[in-house]
Formats: structure tokens, sequence, C-alpha cells
């Protein structure tokens, strides 16, 4: 195999995951088709033809609204204004906001799970980190704008940080199981969200609803200075975390004890690392990033704190690292491709009227099938992987 | 019933395993097949319990071409497999784990009939002396007796050909030697018996006629009162093996490991360890011998910082090292290769390399503090592959890919790549050929010569006979006897690890 080759050989599973996703996503379109179902015993061949020139109008839709129409853009090189384009940019620039949270926790997920610890305490840590910043931010109001901004943003790491650091501690030093504690956590960060935002510190007494004073005052820097265009560098901060923590995983010596117990504790206690530590520092590690995914919730997207905030990202995160194969490249291009559905499927929905439940189906489909690499490879006939491995591990089992 | 195999091959991606490989076995006759991991042994019997199916190659069974799609078609034509891992649930007594899957149903309801099973069960165990309680629960019998019930279990099936895969792995010298008395009265009551192993001396004792795999062919077939074990072992591996590396006598010098009234407890709060005095020279070995589970486990666990010490006292050079961590025991000099490669020494998932420098990663040249320097891993774990002569593509290969004699290897490289004060080595060829286990010892006494103290933990007493220059024998916690090496015989030490004293 030529080295190119062995380099996409990872990306096979997940790409041809998301494929038959698609395919069967279709079938259901088709399925749920009334119109188009009703012709079947008139005209057999029309139904067909119709319901497939629907789904493809639908994926299309889907297309245009995810990434932009072309046409759009052409309109945009001629006439040059800025209003045409913020048209032609606006569903790219919301696909990657809506990426953007979901890159952080699946980062954040990922690392946990590398040290196969099972934080399913993402939504929590992310909506502190969110109440961190707002916190921060709110008590720097009168300083400069980019001190403020990154204490904000600090404030986010270290709420995060806590509240992986709770469970990871009571793992490593009672035992304490990592997926109820954390889970736990979710219903008290939540809770805490509530009890801060009653404070008139951070509430907006003009609004009846638990929300937060407007944190306009200090924002994240947009991307693109085009009116309408939410994008901010957070997106490009997560580009950059998670480059530095495939780096942090594979570079360094606390990367390689991090992995080592992930993969084998027990091996990880025999070779002299501590494995307590690696869990709470993997925890450590998993929160702060979940955390400063919603500090820059917080402070790029939206503008006020409140329970909104989060819509899931962090079980989402679950599925994308799992998607990314828990490698960060991996786990970014999963966030872009849940981003992209999201977005995409707001434009379908106006396009098309399919509802957006489809896309939540789809996007289960695509977890399922990535869950299930075997079926994977039998439906495409795809050879297993390494089968030296397979052959000397059946041998070395009964031998 | 006569079995005969024909041509049987089977390919799988990348592996030949097995290679036209033809056996034959007569009625009341024992076959011993002989052949180093990975020559093909177990593929050729999953094939004939009906579990592979060849790509190409006849079973006959009294001359009769058979298939088998699935082991049930296997069990129903008379071929019963007792395999290594015993397949009995533990909650059961002995009747029903026996009959299970194949119970004898009474009325109108179909429900168990528990007493013609047990009828049968004592019938059988009476005709071919399996001496079993019936009502005795599996968790509360010795490995021995578990054994048994799995012959049983075979008999019960009406099983004429019986195949047992490596069935003394398990076994005290003593259980062994009655497991031949079994095999020699089921032959003679007809039964056609298949005994698969790498031991040589067993299926010189055992077999009627010996078949060695190499490589997935068969490297020939030969009579047991024609051949010698040096025979066999060149058969298996394909060159002259010194089965026994020779060592000159040992030249002890001050002590490493002191040992004084130390008690260890397992994991339930029992006590594995009670009251162990010993002391370990450099320059010399000592075998732990012992059947498995009587507290080496816990032995080791705690020189090697894994486990509390409840009392006593543990010193290694004169440093109390008793509950230091395992690092801190590492870092004094103490090499320890693990009972269980795969559970404890080795990361599957990870490269040769990584696991090369597993612990020792943090220290330079590996580690710069902060980063990992991947080249001086990759330079340093290419030397230990060239010294240890570990047979692997390259050193970024997945060692949960290397056969289990180097994945030993790299465990081995590892440990002896530190300056090495102390070697505790637990079962440190445990299901390796003899290629491999030649190879190890050689290293270990290297290392007694050049001034290390040994500690071996061994199950098997051969390999216990050939390293030790004084024999401990632990039983139930206690080092029951320490013999010098002249003292130590097959007898003595076989003795003394069942109790007798």
């Amino acid at each position: 195999m030529s080295g190119l080759r062995r380099r996409l050989r990872p990306l096979l599973v997940p790409v041809l995951a998301v494929l038959s996703a698609f395919v069967v996503g279709s079938l259901f379109l088709m399925l749920s088709d009334l119109k188009h179902l009703a012709m079947i015993p008139t005209d057999p061949i029309g139904a067909l033809t119709g319901a497939m020139g629907d789904v493809i109008n639908a994926y299309r839709a889907l297309l245009l609204g995810a990434f932009g129409d072309p046409a759009k853009f052409a309109l945009a090189f001629e006439q040059g204004t800025p209003k045409a384009w913020t048209t032609a940019l606006r569903p790219i620039s919301e696909t990657l906001v809506a990426a953007t949270p979901l890159m952080f926790t699946g980062l954040a997920i990922a690392v946990s799970f590398r040290t196969s610890v099972f934080n399913i305490g993402g939504d929590g840590q992310f909506v502190l980190g969110a109440l961190g910043a707002s916190i921060v931010a709110l008590a720097l109001r009168d300083l400069p704008a980019p001190i403020t901004l990154v204490g904000a943003l600090a404030g986010g790491v270290l709420f995060g940080a806590l509240w992986g650091f709770v469970p990871g501690f009571l793992k490593a030093r009672t035992g304490a199981h990592e997926v109820i504690t954390t889970i736990m956590l979710n219903y008290v960060a939540l809770q805490i969200v509530q009890l801060a935002l009653r404070t008139d510190f951070l509430r907006q007494s003009t609004n009846s609803q638990p929300i937060s004073k407007v944190l306009d005052f200090v924002r994240v820097p947009l991307l693109i200075p085009l009116p309408g265009l939410r994008l901010h560098w957070g997106f490009i901060a997560a580009l950059v975390v998670a480059a530095l923590i495939s780096w942090f995983l594979f570079k360094t010596t606390k990367g390689f004890e991090l992995r080592s117990a992930g993969q084998n504790l027990t091996a990880a206690r025999y070779a002299g690392m501590s494995a307590g530590g690696s869990i709470i520092l993997a925890m450590v590690v998993s929160g702060a990033l979940a955390g400063l995914g919603g500090a820059f919730q917080v402070m790029g997207s939206v503008t006020q704190m409140s329970n909104d905030v989060n819509s899931g990202y962090g079980w989402t995160a679950i599925a994308l690292a799992l998607l990314g194969g828990t490698r960060p490249g991996g786990v970014v291009a999963a966030a872009l491709l849940f981003g992209a559905l999201n977005n995409g499927g707001h434009g379908m929905q106006v396009a098309t009227s399919i509802p957006l439940d489809l896309l939540v189906f789809i996007q289960a489909l695509v977890i399922m099938f990535v869950a299930a690499p075997d079926l994977v490879r039998k439906i495409y006939r795809l050879r297993p992987p390494k089968p030296e491995v397979a052959a000397t591990a059946t041998e070395g089992a009964s031998a | 019933m006569r079995l005969e195999l024909r041509e049987i091959t089977k390919q799988f991606p990348g592996v030949l395993a097995n290679d036209r490989i033809s056996i034959s076995a007569d009625r009341g006759k024992v076959l011993g097949l002989l052949g180093e991991n990975g020559a093909g042994k177990t593929t050729l019997m999953n094939i004939l319990s009906g579990l592979y199916r060849p790509d190409s190659g006849e079973i006959l069974i009294d001359g009769q071409a058979r298939t088998f799609t699935d082991p049930a078609d296997a069990i129903k034509a008379g071929i019963g497999m007792v395999h290594q891992h015993f397949m009995l649930v533990p909650v059961f007594d002995v009747v029903a784990s026996v009959a299970l899957g194949a119970e004898p149903v009474k009325g109108f309801l179909g429900t168990f009939d528990r007493a013609s099973a047990r009828k049968r069960v004592v019938e059988l165990s009476t005709q071919y002396g399996l001496d079993v309680d019936p009502g005795a629960r599996i968790e509360d019998l010795p490995v021995g007796v578990r054994q048994r019930v799995e012959i049983l279990k075979a008999l019960y099936r009406k099983s004429d050909i019986l195949v047992l895969d490596e069935p003394s792995a398990v076994l005290t010298p003593g259980e062994t030697e009655e497991l031949f008395e079994i095999i020699r009265g089921l032959a003679a009551g007809g039964t056609t018996v298949i005994f698969i192993t790498h031991k040589l001396n067993e299926v010189l004792e055992v077999a009627d006629t010996i078949t060695v795999l190499r490589r997935g062919r068969v490297a020939g077939t030969v009579l047991p009162r024609e051949t010698t074990r040096a025979e066999l072992a060149n058969l298996m591996v394909g060159r002259d093996v010194e089965l026994t590396v020779s060592r000159a006598p040992a030249k002890p010098r001050e002590v490493v490991l002191d040992l004084v009234d130390l008690a260890v407890r397992d994991d339930r709060g029992g006590l594995a360890v009670r009251g162990i005095n010993l002391q370990v020279h450099a320059g010399e070995i000592v075998a732990v011998a012992g059947v498995q589970g009587n507290g080496q486990t816990e032995l080791v666990e705690a020189i090697t910082g894994l486990r509390r010490v409840d009392s006593g006292s543990l010193t290694v050079g004169g440093e109390v090292v008793q509950n230091a961590t395992p690092r801190h025991v590492s870092d004094m000099g103490v090499a320890h290769i693990p009972e269980d490669r795969s559970r404890d020494g080795l990361i599957a998932n990870m490269t040769v390399a990584e696991n090369y420098i597993l612990d020792s990663y943090h220290r330079s040249p590996y580690s710069s503090g902060v980063r990992l320097n991947r080249k001086a891993i990759a330079e340093e774990a290419s030397k230990g592959v060239r010294e240890f002569d570990i047979r692997t593509p390259s050193v970024e290969t997945h060692v949960g890919a290397l056969s289990g004699g180097n994945q030993q290897k790299v465990i081995v490289a590892r440990e002896f790549s530190r300056p090495v004060k102390l070697v505790v080595a637990a079962q440190p060829t445990r299901g390796l050929d003899v290629g491999s286990i030649e190879y190890i010892h050689r290293r270990i006494i290297e290392q007694r010569d050049a001034g290390a103290a040994i500690l071996i933990v061994s199950t098997e007493l051969d390999e216990v006979l050939a390293l030790g220059d004084r024999v401990a024998v632990m039983y139930a916690g206690q080092i029951v006897g320490v013999l010098s090496s002249e003292q130590a015989t097959k007898e003595a030490v076989g003795m003394l690890m069942g109790g007798v004293h």
C-alpha cells in the first residue's frame, strides 16, 4: 500500500458511513413522501422519479444552506457590494458558527476517551464555562477590552476545568465512576447557572426570563468584517486548540502517559505511571476545553448568558469524538459535518418543507454506521483492518 | 474411530495457517500434535471442531469424508474438544455442567431429568476412572478436577475422538500425571485422543505417534520410542535448540533482595503471602516454584511496588522499599518481567518503540521534560530490536501484531536496557516456544553473570530446574523449602509444590 493510501485508509469507514446515512435517509424521505406514494398504483415510474427528484432537491437545498449558493457567489463577485457578499457568505459562516462549540466539546470528549475516561459531563462544563466567562466579563467591564476578553476566556477555562477536576478527583481517589458523577454534575451545573442568573450582578433587570445582561461591551472579534456575519475568531481558536491537543497527545511526555493509561491502565501502572494523575489530568483538560467552548459561545456567537447557550453540545460531542476516531483532526472534521447538517437543515426546511427532524435522523444514522464499522465494511466489501493482527491474536489466545 | 485429515489447507489474509496438512490417528491411539505457537495447531483443531472450514482438503472419519458447517456437526460426528480455557459455569454442580446443552428431559413439560443425568455421569466417571464428586460445585473444584469435568462433558456427548488443547498448561506436575493416566485409560477403552502441546516431554510420555507442525506444515511424523527430545525440538523449530541452557555455577556475592517475615494481602483482604524469609544474592538465580495461586503473584507485586506490604520488611540493596511506588522501585535498578505480558507488560495498540520506552519515557534522552524526543526513541528502540533479535517489520509496528515470543523479547529488551541490580521475572516464558525459551533463558543467565540478582517465579518445573541456582517452593503463601540446584529434582520439587513436606 502506498503512503497516501495508508494515510487515507482511516478515513474510508467514516466517509462511507456518512454516504450510507444519506442513502438510507433518502429512502426514508421517499417513504414519507405521501404525494408520490399515492401515485404508485397509477404511475409507478412517475412516482419513483418524482420521489427521487424531491430527494435530490432536498439534499441540494441542504448543501446550499450549509455552504452557500454558487449563483449568489457569482453575483457577489459581479456587484462587489458588502450586502451581496453577506448574502453569499452567510450560509458557510453560520455553518462554521454552528461547528465552533462542537469542535471544542468534541475535542474535550476525545481527550477523555483517549485516556479511557468517559466524560459525559461536557454539557455541564460547557455551561459553567459560559457562566464563568460572563461573570469575569461583567466584573472586568471597565478595564480595556482586550484584558476583559482574555479574562473572560480564562474564566471559562477555569470553571470548566474545575467541573472536570471534581469527577476526575473522585474517580482517582475513591473509584467513583465518572459516568455517574459527570452526568449528575451536569444537573448541578444547570442549577448553578439558574441560581447565578437570579443575582442582580448577572441578571438583566428588564427581562422576566432568567437571562443575563447583554455582554456586547466586549466581543470576540469577527473574522469577516461584514455586518450580518457572526463568524468570529473562536473558530480559528478551535482549530489552533485542535492542533495543540494533537501535539499534546502525541508529542509530549504527559500525552504519552494519558494515551498509555487509556490503552492499558494496568500496563501503565506496572510501568510506574500514576493512574490517578492521568485520570485527573485528562478530566481537567477535558473540562477546560469544554469550558473554553462555552466562553467563546457566550463571548462570540451569542451575547447573553442563559441556559440556552448550550444546545446539547456536550452530548453531541460524544458522537463527534467517536466519529472522529478520537483524533483531533477527525473530531474537527466531524464537528464541521454536524455544523453543516444543522445549519443546512434550516435551509432545507425553508426550501422544501421537509422537517429539521430528518437531519437529526441522518445524524443518528451517521453515528450508527460509524459505531458499527463491521457493518460498513460488509456493505462495501472492505477487507477487515490488519488481518495479521487478527491471525496472531487467535493463535496466541489458544495455542 | 479412525480419524484422518488429508491435505488440509487454510489461508487467512497474509497467513497460510495450514498448508496441505495430513494427520491420522487410529482407534484407541493417542496422537501427539506438537508445534510452536503459530505453527497452525489451533487452526487445524478449529477446522476439526467445525469452527472454520478448510479451503481444501478433507476430514475422514472411519474412512468416510465429512464436512462440518458448525461445531454441532462435529459433536454429532463424535468429536469432543477440551479447550485450554474451560467452558464451565462456576455456580453449577458437576452434573448440571456436564449435561448443559444436552440435558435429558422428562415428563410433559420437558424438565431437566437430573437423576438420569447423574446416573450417566457416575457411570462414565467409574468406567473411565475420572474421579469426581457429581454434586460438587465447579467453583469449589481444583483446576485438575475441572478438567476432568470437561473430559466428562465430551464423553457424555458420546465423543469417540477427544481433542485436548494444551491440557497440561494449568496443571501441577502431579495432576499432569493423573491426566496421562486418564488419557491412557480412555485410549484403552477405544477412544481416539489428539493431544495438542508444545511440551516435548509430554508427547514423548503419552503419545503413540507424534506429528510435528512447523509454520503451517507437517515437519515430520515420528514414533516416541524412535525419537529424542533433541530431534523433536529440531523438527519444531527447524534448527538445533539447546533445551537446557548451559550455565556456569553461580558466584553469589552480597545480598540484594532481602525479605524478612514478609506478609502481603490479596485483593479480597486475605493473607496471600504469610511471612516469607528469603534472600537473593548478586550473581545468583533464585527460582520460586509453585502452583499458580499460592501467593507468588502478590509476592512479586509487593517487591515491585504494586501492592502494599502488610507486615515484615523488604529491602533491595539495603534500602527499604516496602510501599515505595513502582517508579521508585524501577529507578533503583529493579527490572520487572510481569507474569501476563499482554495485560501487565505491554500496550497492544501502541508501537514497539512506545512500548520499549514505557517505563523510561520520562527520562533523558526520551523526554526533555515536556516534549518526547521521537528521534531518540526510534533510535534506541531500533537498537533494542537489533540487540534482542526482535522480529518486527519496524519499530512503528503495533506490538500486538507480533508473536508472543517477540512480544516477550520487547519486554526483556526494555527491562534490560536500564542498569539492573535485581531482576524479578514472573513466568518469563509462559506460552513461548522452545526457540524463544532458549533465548530468554540465555539473556537472564547473562544478567546473572553480569552481577544482577535474579528472582524467577515460575509454575513450569522444567524452567525452575533449568534456571534456579537455588529453588524455593511456595505453597499456601509460604516458602515450604529451599533446595540447592543439586537437591532440586523433579520429584523433590513436585512433592513440595503439592504441599507434601
